[in-house]
């Protein structure tokens, strides 16, 4: 089976995120006010061959830790459903 | 014999040049070692120069670290060669795992370009044995992903084992601890964002950097 999967890559608590701080104070000067929390991240998506969902998520989340995220800035969840 | 110093280019370097000239300045014999080699030759040191490895796609480094000469290198690096690696070379490094921590976008999200004033922390490494404790060098930073950061165990460890090898004397980049540059445990693997490379010739505005890359020529 084939499985849509998407990575949602974002930095780890505690680690500054100016790109977001940046934003929030855009905001803020733009008159949005109350907008608080704003962090950037990425998502890469792909399409993965497994036999099962469960397996389509073990590979994904392996190849998150070892290539996509940088561990020690990064962290990521994964959300796979089947191919439509 | 002179020392062969190897520089290493993926796709996207753009220092090597600048590595290779101050190598030789030195006295040293520099060799160019293209990423997809996966033996460095008979090279007696290391320099992983700057630039946009694979085009920092993903993350500064995190491509250029399944090169197939990183293996070489992390290889030459376990049997105790001397490696350095230079700003984008540094973020190599780190993502291969040679060097703690990561490199992350500046405080301020800046690209800089501009002198700095470094102090050295220790003489134990291989880019220091020439330098004193205390030494200020003028060398220049041309980055935008060079805000060192690392988690609280591994910065108390990097300061108990005395494995900061360089600060800034003021910190352009937020990068913790002014942290400017950093080694392995065992004292050979050097990074650093500072290019020493761009300070060895006083028409440059500053020759500083000559006593780091001749600390690497004297480990070789």
């Amino acid at each position: 089976m084939r499985f849509d999967v998407v990575v949602d890559v974002r930095l780890r608590g505690g680690i500054a995120d100016p790109a977001g701080a940046t934003i929030e104070r855009a905001l803020s000067a733009l008159g949005y006010e109350g907008v608080t929390e704003v962090s950037v991240g990425k998502t890469v998506r792909f399409t993965i061959e497994a036999a099962d969902a469960t397996e389509a998520t073990t590979q994904a989340e392996d190849l998150c830790a070892s290539f996509l995220t940088n561990p020690v800035i990064e962290d990521a969840s994964v959300t796979v459903e089947a191919a439509g | 014999m002179a020392t062969t110093v190897g520089v290493v280019i993926f796709p996207g370097t753009n220092c090597e040049m600048d590595a290779m000239s101050s190598v030789e300045r030195l006295g040293g014999i520099g060799r160019l070692l293209w990423h997809a080699d996966d033996d460095l030759g008979d090279v007696d040191a290391v320099i992983v120069p700057g630039g946009f490895a694979h085009g920092d796609y993903l993350r500064p480094g995190a491509i250029a670290r399944f090169s197939p000469v990183m293996g070489a290198v992390a290889r030459f690096a376990a049997d105790g060669g001397p490696v350095v690696g230079i700003c984008n070379g540094f973020q190599v490094l780190t993502e291969a795992g040679l060097l703690p921590g990561a490199l992350q976008k500046n405080v301020g999200l800046k690209f800089l370009c501009q002198p700095t004033t470094l102090r050295v922390e220790t003489t134990g490494s291989i880019l220091t044995r020439r330098a004193e404790v205390g030494d200020q060098l003028s060398v220049p930073i041309n980055h935008f992903e060079g805000n060192y950061t690392c988690n609280d165990e591994m910065l108390a460890r990097l300061r108990d084992e005395d494995r900061v090898v360089l600060r800034y004397v003021d910190n352009p980049n937020g990068s913790v601890d002014d942290i400017a540059g950093v080694c392995n445990e065992s004292r050979n693997v050097v990074g650093l964002m500072p290019h020493p490379e761009r300070a060895c010739d006083d028409l440059l505005g500053s020759a500083d950097g000559a006593v780091l890359l001749g600390s690497l020529l004297d480990a070789a």
